[in-house]
């Protein structure tokens, strides 16, 4: 075990270093805008298996900062005319304070409580958003300006929009990884192995739960910002429970409670759906069910899980 | 006549609509309840399996024709069986595991359903006829009461306290509360809890359907009916607590109607105001009014 542990630690630098090349040279050889839904999902997911994988927290109403977030960017961007890096970072901060809104209700129940409660949450603010005037009801938020960074940088070209993507991608990441490799990484596992145990121990569990839910709903804020710019387009599908599931769905498929499993399971699923959006239609919905129960049935590892898995039975052969 | 400067017709009918309501939230709130006494799993299905009752009554009546009444019995034993078969053959492989899982599978199975009828029906409803016996109104004076809207929340109470009956007062009732209280004790002691498992989850998964037909008639038969429900029902069961038979009805039933008051009054909080209500309760009484904690 020993022995394959340290070899993983050898890995993950070179690891890290190729995927951050590879994702430096990627706008060249992909479409750009396919690469920027990836990243943004993929950042998406991060943020939700912080709590899922690491906290034990399953929370049913992420769509909530994911869209919430969308909004306040776009709402920031095209009607007060805000460079877009202070949008994302006003996205960012509502869904985080949102986030703490939710997170204080929420943490009162634990289990499937605490999914239904982040749901009917999530629902509510469906709602807000459905009939508030300024988000824009069913059209949603559109013809949002991608604009200049910092005020220089002309954004409506693919590429430079994909760095900056990728730069925040990169950001919300090093925060996710620099979390759950941390002291405070350590109590949420134990928090999420053995709760009891942990409030004996003298950790106010309370409050670590709620700084993980904030964190986590932060970061799936500044997804969903991002995205914001990405289509120039705040919609109502981003609040909607469906991007709940569609969110645990490529954590589950890519690996709970590993580093890059999300992404993978993110790429995975954008993927898939951009794949049969024009061949099946409706039948998608179906399909992601199927891959649900799949997941769940047979395959609780994820596909990061299982290659882990894989290479550990190798290294102690 | 006027109450609170409100048409008193206006307001017998809201609360009507209300009640009507609150019966479904009743009656799958107590579907639940009984389903995570026993299984421990919250069952995401259960919209979908409320909105594939009301579409089997539909496609009964269409192509078979099957008339209501055969189709209240008939639609919850074809659902219920589609359930005992959901059970055997994945809610089984999970009981081990961490119950999320259990949440996750039956959410995996409710986009399933939801998006094959969504591919065969679309999202615009069909309309299912009052049956005969039922149409028409009688004039209250204060209001007009349609008499099916009358039977829906008598036919919904009534299942739900023999539902109740059964549990508080029967043997069959005693091995099922056992049964969610310690259930290697009652296996120890010769009863077959698997079966009875499998038993609850078919019930549960019944009354839902049953629910779902008594729905049909009144409003659209959709494919996303059951969906925008189902989080209602979850607000509501959070609000009372799983632990009391009689709470989940007496919740249901409560909420129904406040929501149908907050109609008249506030309509544009009407939406939401089961949400609000249950941050109000996880403020004061965490547990839910009915709750252990």
């Amino acid at each position: 075990m020993n022995n394959t542990n340290s070899m993983f630690a050898r890995a993950t630098p070179i690891l890290f270093g190729a995927l951050f090349l590879i994702g430096l040279v990627a706008p060249f050889a992909v479409y750009p805008t396919f690469l920027m839904k990836i990243l943004c999902f993929g950042l998406f997911a991060c943020a939700f298996n912080l709590l899922l994988g690491f906290a034990g927290l399953l929370s049913f109403g992420h769509a909530a900062f994911l869209g919430s977030a969308g909004y306040v960017c776009g709402m920031l961007v095209r009607d007060v005319g805000v460079t877009p890096e202070l949008g994302i970072i006003g996205g960012t901060l509502a869904a985080g304070a949102l986030g703490w809104v939710v997170g204080v209700l929420a943490i009162r129940r634990t289990g499937i409580y605490f999914a239904m409660i982040t749901l009917a949450l999530s629902q509510m603010v469906y709602f807000v958003v459905l009939q508030w005037k300024a988000t824009g009801g069913e059209d949603g938020l559109q013809g949002v300006p991608r604009g200049h960074l910092f005020g220089v940088i002309d954004l409506s070209n693919n590429i430079a929009m994909y760095y900056l993507v990728f730069a925040v991608f990169c950001i919300g990441f090093f925060i996710i990884y620099r979390a759950i490799h941390s002291p405070f990484g350590q109590i949420l596992k134990a928090i999420r192995e053995n709760e009891p145990r942990a409030i004996s121990l003298g950790y106010d569990v309370a409050k670590f739960k709620l700084l993980a839910f904030v964190l986590s709903a932060a970061l799936a804020g500044m997804a969903g910002a991002t995205k914001t710019l990405v289509f120039q387009l705040a919609s109502l599908t981003d609040v909607h429970w469906h991007m709940s599931g569609e969110v645990v769905l490529m954590t589950l498929l890519g690996g709970l409670g590993t580093v890059l499993g999300p992404l993978v399971g993110a790429a995975t699923i954008v993927s898939l759906q951009s794949e049969l959006a024009d061949s099946v239609g409706s039948w998608v919905t179906v399909i992601m069910g199927v891959i649900f129960v799949v997941c769940v049935l047979l395959f609780r590892r994820g596909i990061v899980g299982e290659l882990q898995a894989l290479i550990q039975r190798a290294g102690i052969r | 006549m006027e109450i609170f400067g409100v048409p008193s017709a206006l307001l017998g009918s809201q609360l009507l609509v209300g009640l009507i309501n609150g019966s479904f939230y009743a009656i799958l709130s107590l579907g639940l309840a009984i389903i995570f006494g026993l299984l421990n799993i919250i069952n995401f299905t259960h919209g979908a399996q409320y909105m594939m009752g009301a579409f089997v009554a539909w496609i009964a009546l269409n192509k078979l024709g099957i008339n209501y009444w055969v189709a209240l019995l008939f639609a919850p034993i074809v659902i219920g069986a589609l359930g005992v078969l959901i059970e055997r053959t994945m809610l089984r492989k999970l009981y081990k595991l961490d119950h999320l899982y259990g949440l996750l599978l039956t959410f995996g199975l409710a986009l399933i359903f939801e998006g094959i009828f969504r591919d065969q029906y679309g999202i615009s409803g069909q309309s299912y006829p009052v049956p005969e016996l039922l149409q028409g109104g009688v004039n209250l004076g204060f209001m007009f009461l349609p008499i099916y809207r009358g039977w829906v929340v008598v036919a919904a109470l009534t299942v739900c306290f023999a539902t109740w009956f059964v549990i508080e007062k029967t043997k069959l009732g005693a091995y099922l509360r056992a049964g969610t209280e310690n259930p290697q004790i009652v296996q120890a002691l010769g009863i077959n809890v698997p079966l009875l498992i499998t038993f609850t989850y078919g019930f549960g998964v019944a009354l839902a359907a049953f629910a779902g037909v008594l729905a049909a008639p009144v409003y659209q038969v959709s494919p996303l009916m059951g969906s925008n429900l189902i989080i209602v029902v979850f607000a509501v069961v959070v609000i009372g607590g799983m632990g009391s038979i009689m709470g989940s009805i007496l919740t249901g039933l409560g909420l129904g109607l406040i929501e149908g008051l907050t109609r008249v009054f506030y309509p544009e909080a009407s939406a939401v105001v089961v949400f609000v209500i249950m941050v109000i309760v996880l403020l004061v009484r965490p547990a839910g009014l009915f709750g252990k904690a």
